[in-house]
């Protein structure tokens, strides 16, 4: 062959953007318009990309997780696909944030070079899932919750955030009928499976209390007119899940949301332990060799 | 840059193949929003199908590659994030690729409503079978070896197959 590596003999004719895909990663907003519009609050604009980016890369890693995990091939390849959407909103999500704060930060280092009181994701995206059941639920509340928000956010005086919206709003709808449709497959499946489902549905229910506090950025934003109040989705979500558990036959575990500290939850940096051992995986390799490429 | 030459720059541009689905062009696809010059430069406009489609970088590469080896060393390439991509912007000779390649081509795709999306809890209307034209076709799984496709199986000749998930 001639080539020292199998590397020069891939790369030898076409450079090496052939080698495979998503080695090098370039800037997801290249050629975007990424002015901050008049009358919009830059810093509560970054760090509201950031609540958004961190929730969907944080279950976009969770997700992952379940690679060789789930209980059939097509379930992974499932888990697989809207992992890889969440990564996507979640890369544009984080370049928007470092053009907004004026850092100029890329994506990676939001994503390897916070410490965890940094990251802005709700705690429901972090847990571990303790089974399918439980994470068909988790799955569920996600993306129902997630599909309000971005559904409203394709009207934000942001163009970024209503554009990456607009589009995350077609993949959502996909991840929630997925949840919905495996829900009910458990529900009504065996007395096992369909205990399982219930157990799924308690372990979350505590974690969607947060889901609709408003924050302090969303303050600054929702005068803007770039973000909505989360309270405001509430009502949707509930509609959506009720119309999920009636036709499985199964209740919401009406239960008090999972206290943080001192009124601080994960969009103000307090995260359950769960996060840590999530963050040292995701990590590990960005801050054992910084700035290495492969 | 002359007529002609940025003629010739749309052709090259629009040729370039799909890293995923190599059956089809950019063109084909309808991802390309738009080929210019400014002054001597070639500037190329992309629509990503998927917030997270990982071909995007292949084809950014592919087009910059192709242009360049075409006499445009020059080239810049954009991402136009909005309006966001269609599967109806698949050109209906793309449709006519993709049913050749035993690919079923997607239908018109739902209009994502100004209020809530409706919740759809039943399966979706199958697409026929594009080996044997038989609409008894059932879903295997909801989501494919890519983003855009799932996966079916035609009751009638028992072929699987792939099919382009309308968005």
């Amino acid at each position: 062959m001639g080539f020292d590596t199998a590397y020069e003999a891939i790369a030898e004719e076409t450079g090496d953007q052939r080698w495979a895909f998503g080695t090098g990663f370039a800037d997801p907003l290249a050629g975007v318009d990424t002015t901050v519009p008049d009358g919009v609050p830059a810093a509560g604009l970054a760090a509201y990309c950031l609540m958004l980016g961190d929730d969907a890369l944080i279950m976009s890693h969770r997700l992952q997780e379940w690679l060789a995990r789930a209980p059939e091939l097509e379930e992974e390849t499932a888990l697989a696909n809207i992992a890889l959407d969440l990564l996507g909103q979640a890369r544009l999500l984080l370049s928007r944030a470092g053009h907004a704060d004026g850092t100029g930060r890329d994506e990676d280092a939001y994503a390897f070079g916070r410490a965890e009181h940094e990251f802005r994701n709700v705690r429901l995206a972090e847990v571990a899932d303790a089974d399918f059941g439980g994470l068909i639920a988790r799955l569920l509340v996600f993306s129902t919750w997630r599909l309000a928000l971005l559904s409203r956010l394709r009207d934000s005086r942001d163009p970024v955030l209503a554009a990456v919206a607009a589009q995350g709003v077609k993949e959502v709808a996909y991840h929630r009928d997925y949840a919905a449709q495996w829900l009910l497959r458990l529900a009504g499946g065996t007395d096992y499976s369909r205990a399982r489902m219930a157990a799924g549905l308690a372990a979350v229910a505590p974690l969607t209390a947060e889901l609709f506090a408003i924050s302090d950025p969303e303050r600054s934003l929702r005068a803007a007119q770039v973000a909505p109040d989360p309270a405001g989705l509430r009502a949707e979500v509930e509609a959506v899940l009720a119309a999920v558990l009636d036709q499985a036959g199964l209740a919401w575990p009406e239960v008090p949301g999972m206290p943080g500290v001192a009124g601080r939850r994960g969009r103000e940096g307090v995260h359950t332990e769960a996060m840590g051992h999530l963050l040292a995986e995701l990590q590990s390799v960005a801050r054992a060799h910084p700035g290495a490429t492969w | 840059m002359s007529g002609p030459a940025l003629t010739r720059a749309r052709a090259i541009a629009a040729s370039v193949p799909d890293p995923e689905l190599p059956m089809l062009t950019l063109a084909d696809l309808g991802i390309l929003r738009e080929v210019r010059a400014d002054g001597d430069r070639v500037v190329v406009a992309l629509t990503p199908t998927y917030s997270g489609c990982p071909a995007l970088r292949e084809m950014r590469g592919d087009l910059a590659r192709r242009l360049a080896a075409a006499g445009y060393p020059d080239v810049e390439i954009r991402t136009v994030l909005s309006p966001a991509w269609s599967t109806d912007w698949i050109t209906a000779e793309g449709r006519r690729k993709l049913a050749a390649a035993g690919v079923a081509p997607p239908g018109p795709a739902p209009r994502p409503p100004a209020g809530p999306v409706p919740l759809t809890l039943m399966a979706r209307p199958a697409p026929a079978c594009p080996s044997c034209g038989s609409p008894d076709t059932i879903q295997t799984a909801a989501f494919g070896a890519t983003a855009c496709k799932d996966l079916y199986r035609c009751r009638s000749c028992a072929e699987p197959f792939e099919h382009v998930k309308e968005i």
